[in-house]
């Protein structure tokens, strides 16, 4: 006698892969950092919207949050390139191949410290890839020295205190012309993921400036980047779910009115004010809300900008639809009728 | 009729009666910015077309408009297109540098001159035919703003006067150089040459001995610049991203590739673009742009010269750890730090070859000539796909900024290389792969590139230690198996790049070795050798580094082997003492020169002569 066990059905997205084809190696960062949950939300994005990991190549810096990376979509390629200079290794490989989705993750050290230039430039050329910021204004992997994010005034460990003013990323990447800027919160699960599907979809560059409190450096009291400051002074700005073109996911609509921003692939993202009417159009009102939430010392998080139709880069360059990097010798090197007119006009 | 010849002794009569045909150098001072590039440039190429060997350098100074230039033009019915060190006719239309001009020259050389600079006083031994230039250009160039401009094409006229140059290739040269497009301003022009060359005529009686008579060298030959040469052997070596910062003296190649690949490598069908240039924010983000292309399966580089190679040291580092592919032109000039940004050096020699921290190392390619430009730019992208590494390509200034006379680049004759890349296919009847497992012995894995389609194509790549699956490893076996391997793939490559080219000669005892432009001296030197000296030499000119095995061949064939150096620090030998035994460094002298001009012969000759002690 034998007992015939029917294994429950497999869960897939719908190009048919489990979850785990979207995993990457164990984290070896500290139990409880933000990071890993950032790490968890890429899993669960790329998984929910049936992205094919071949497609996606990911970027990162040095850092903590450089090498977390490793630890999601292990089907991707991944690279791993120097401090702060994430941007130009993502560019470049972009331009080699626009079809992939790149996304890039780097920390405060990298971004806005030794890369901000590149960060800058990143933003001002519009490249299309998702560059995540994994922000917790203090240097984890060298022990704990204050970023450029740390905040005025917050506290180290070791009881020194920052006396300079810290760079507000999002309000950077708005002003030099970033097409997508949002800001989350690595504790909230359900916003986070929603700006992340939000700028897979995103045809230019989006900057999502995530703060991912630091459990061993920097989440104490005087930290202004800890759990518990964050608890008690993140703002959310609206809420958003962000609704794909290929998938039909059921969402509560809220009450109230509804802004919709209509991205280039038709996919829309919906807007739910809160208690203001904000419009994430309008590049003005969102540096004064940043502004003001700062002069308030509250974190705004949500979609602040988003422009979709500016044109990429690789528009701007008006490359061709193959990639470069594959192209056959027919398409790259010129013919002798070529280089025999070019040595006539040299004559 | 008078000449304002002041000379006491006369003593040039003689050399008048043995003219120098097609041998000699002409130099012309002016004022950068003055628009004097026009003038020389068809004073160049008027010699050119008349089928004597010429070459032209620009001494030009670190500045727009305002300070001393000098170009200088060589006809040699020998071939030498070295720089040669005596200047034997001087144009002189700087007023501040024309003192300094004529005290410098050697006796029996001629001077032309603006008249009211009154150089005829300085010295009784040279040949000086003064020119009323303003009074001149007034009549043909009614517009007084452009003047300025013009007033150096009556010196192509007084110049081709005096040393017989056929007044219709000037004005080929003309036409040439404005195209059809500015047919106004090559008239303009053309009246004034024909002013310089009338009042030449009527005014003066020839007693330097300087002139030109036609030959056949020069049929079919092009000119060229370096850069250019080497813009075209990206073009045609199938670049398609092209990442930069402007420095000089790189800047040019990158922009003249430009102008080629928006000629010829848009798709006429679609109007879209097979290749991608960005002019980045910095060095820094230019290399960094390569290497991300270079990864992800592009054909990828990057031109630049000292200052951004110290810049680029952190990502060259990590593309010979990570093992990815990525072309860099470095266009020498003078260092350290901002150095002479426009005079040439070979001075980045051992920085290149070990640039970063750690145990790196890189392969280089040594051009001579255009046309080694245009063939080593091609080498230089398959070896970097071939071996999957940062290739320099190192040229100098001299042969970057100056204008050559070359033979007509050949059509490539093989295909690209794009190395040992795995596809989706090849995946799917291996099952897997390991990045960094040598499994052809050669030192080199096989890669994959970022949208390659299948669960079996990605690896993560980073600068961090790694095992052969590009794992995180912090092993000391997984850190040393990768370093042996990583210096295996070097030795793999002594036997992949072009050999060097060697002239034996059995007679001798003394061997000279240079790379690059130092090729143009040490050739004329070797002839200046031999007739002036008797003294034979055998000659090896690597082309690229790792050095090949004839390297040692060719130094035990010797007593004393003379390794020229555009640097200092004997930069070149340097490289040589790293790898080569004892007794065969025991061999070697150094020979070395680091003025910021371009090497010429003589200082070569003087050199070896000092060192043999005759």
């Amino acid at each position: 006698m034998s007992t015939t066990v029917t294994p429950p059905p497999k869960k897939v997205n719908r190009i048919g892969l489990e979850i785990l084809n979207y995993k990457g190696l164990k984290t070896t960062l500290c139990a409880g950092c933000g990071h890993n949950a950032i790490s968890e939300r890429i899993v669960e994005c790329f998984y929910e919207l049936g992205i094919e990991p071949y497609h996606v190549a990911k970027f990162s810096g040095i850092g903590c949050s450089s090498k977390s990376p490793a630890y999601f979509l292990g089907q991707s390629h991944g690279f791993n390139a120097v401090h702060g200079r994430m941007p130009a290794v993502a560019s470049g490989a972009i331009l080699a191949n626009h079809h992939i989705l790149g996304l890039g993750v780097t920390g405060d050290g990298d971004t806005a410290s030794i890369g901000i230039g590149q960060f800058m430039h990143q933003v001002r050329r519009n490249v299309p890839m998702i560059y995540v910021i994994e922000d917790n204004g203090v240097y984890g992997l060298t022990k704990g020295q204050f970023s450029a994010t740390a905040d005025l005034g917050s506290k180290l460990k070791t009881g020194v205190l920052n006396d300079l003013p810290p760079f507000d990323c999002c309000a950077l990447a708005l002003k030099w012309g970033a097409t997508f800027v949002a800001r989350s919160f690595s504790g909230d699960k359900k916003q986070l993921q929603a700006l992340l599907k939000a700028a897979i979809v995103h045809k230019g560059l989006s900057v999502i400036d995530v703060v991912s409190p630091c459990v061993t450096f920097n989440d104490h009291e005087g930290s202004t980047k800890s759990y518990s400051y964050m608890k008690d002074h993140e703002e959310p700005l609206h809420e958003v779910d962000f609704v794909p073109s290929y998938e039909d996911i059921t969402v509560e609509i809220p009450e109230g009115e509804v802004r919709e921003v209509v991205l280039h692939d038709g996919s829309r993202l919906r807007i739910r004010k809160l208690d203001r009417d904000y419009d994430p159009t309008q590049k003005i009102s969102a540096l004064a809300a940043l502004e003001e939430a700062e002069a308030k010392g509250e974190v705004l998080t949500g979609v602040l900008y988003v422009a979709p139709e500016k044109p990429t880069f690789i528009e701007l360059l008006n490359l061709m639809d193959e990639p470069l990097a594959t192209l056959p010798e027919s398409k790259v090197r010129p013919s002798k009728e070529v280089l025999d007119l070019v040595m006539e006009e040299l004559r | 009729m008078s000449t304002v010849e002041v000379s006491p002794a006369e003593p040039r009569s003689d050399e008048a009666s043995r003219p120098v045909i097609n041998d000699f150098s002409i130099q012309v001072a002016t004022v950068n910015g003055s628009g004097s590039q026009t003038a020389n440039t068809v004073l160049m190429r008027s010699i050119f077309q008349m089928g004597i060997p010429v070459s032209g350098k620009n001494m030009f100074p670190s500045n727009i408009a305002g300070l001393p230039t000098w170009f200088t033009i060589r006809a040699s019915k020998h071939g030498y297109i070295g720089r040669k060190k005596e200047v034997d006719f001087l144009v002189a239309m700087n007023p501040e540098t024309a003192r300094e001009d004529v005290m410098s020259l050697d006796s029996g050389a001629a001077v032309v001159y603006d008249e009211p600079l009154k150089l005829n006083a300085l010295r009784s031994d040279l040949h000086f035919y003064p020119v009323p230039f303003d009074k001149l250009v007034a009549p043909v160039c009614p517009e007084a703003k452009l003047r300025k401009l013009v007033r150096n094409m009556i010196y192509d006229g007084v110049v081709a006067n005096l040393l017989s140059i056929d007044m219709q290739e000037i004005r080929k040269a003309l036409v040439k150089q404005f195209g059809k497009k500015k047919a106004k301003a090559a008239e303009l022009n053309w009246g004034a040459a024909q002013a310089g060359y009338d009042y030449a005529a009527k005014t003066f009686t020839k007693r330097d001995p300087f002139r030109v008579e036609r030959m056949n060298e020069t049929a079919g030959k092009i000119i060229i610049d370096g850069n250019s040469a080497s813009a075209l052997g990206c073009l045609f070596a199938g670049v398609t991203v092209v990442t930069w910062y402007p420095i000089t003296p790189s800047s040019s190649l990158v922009e003249t590739l430009i102008a080629y690949m928006k000629r010829f490598r848009i798709d006429p069908e679609t109007g879209k673009a097979s290749f991608a240039v960005v002019q980045a924010e910095d060095e820094l983000a230019s290399i960094g742009m390569a290497i991300g292309a270079g990864w992800a399966g592009a054909r990828s580089m990057t031109a630049t010269a000292g200052p951004g190679i110290s810049l680029m040291a952190e990502f060259i580092g990590l593309g010979y750890y990570a093992e990815i592919p990525a072309v860099i032109f470095d266009v020498e000039r003078v260092g350290p730090s901002t150095g002479l940004p426009t005079r040439t050096a070979q001075g980045d020699l051992l920085s290149c070859a070990l640039l970063s921290h750690g145990d790196t190392k890189h392969p280089m390619f040594f051009p001579c000539s255009p046309e080694e430009c245009f063939t080593m730019a091609q080498d230089a992208f398959n070896l970097a796909e071939r071996f999957q590494t940062p290739v320099f390509v190192m040229t100098d200034l001299d042969l970057g900024m100056n204008n050559w006379m070359s033979d007509p680049f050949p059509y490539p004759t093989t295909p690209i290389d794009r190395g040992k890349v795995l596809s989706a296919e090849d995946l799917e009847k291996l099952g897997g792969f390991a990045r960094y497992r040598d499994v052809d012995g050669d030192g080199v894995g096989y890669r994959t590139i970022p949208g390659t389609r299948h669960p079996a194509a990605a690896y993560f790549t980073r600068g961090s230690g790694h095992n052969d699956r590009a794992g995180y490893s912090e092993r000391e076996d997984d850190y040393m198996n990768n370093m042996d391997r990583l210096a295996l793939k070097f030795e793999t490559m002594r036997t992949h790049v072009p050999p060097p080219v060697a002239e034996y000669n059995d007679r001798a005892r003394i061997g000279l070795i240079a790379v690059g432009t130092s090729h143009h001296a040490v050739e004329e030197s070797r002839d200046q050798l031999r007739n002036e000296y008797e003294i034979e030499t055998s000659y090896l000119r690597p082309k690229a580094y790792p050095f090949n095995a004839e390297l040692v061949e060719f130094i035990r064939r010797h007593d004393r082997v003379y390794v020229v150096d555009q640097n200092r620090d004997a930069q070149l030998l340097g490289l040589m003492r790293l790898e080569l035994e004892p007794e065969d460094i025991a061999r070697l002298r150094s020979l070395r020169y680091y003025g910021g001009l371009p090497l010429d012969a003589r200082t070569v000759t003087d050199e070896v002569i000092r060192q043999e002690g005759k």
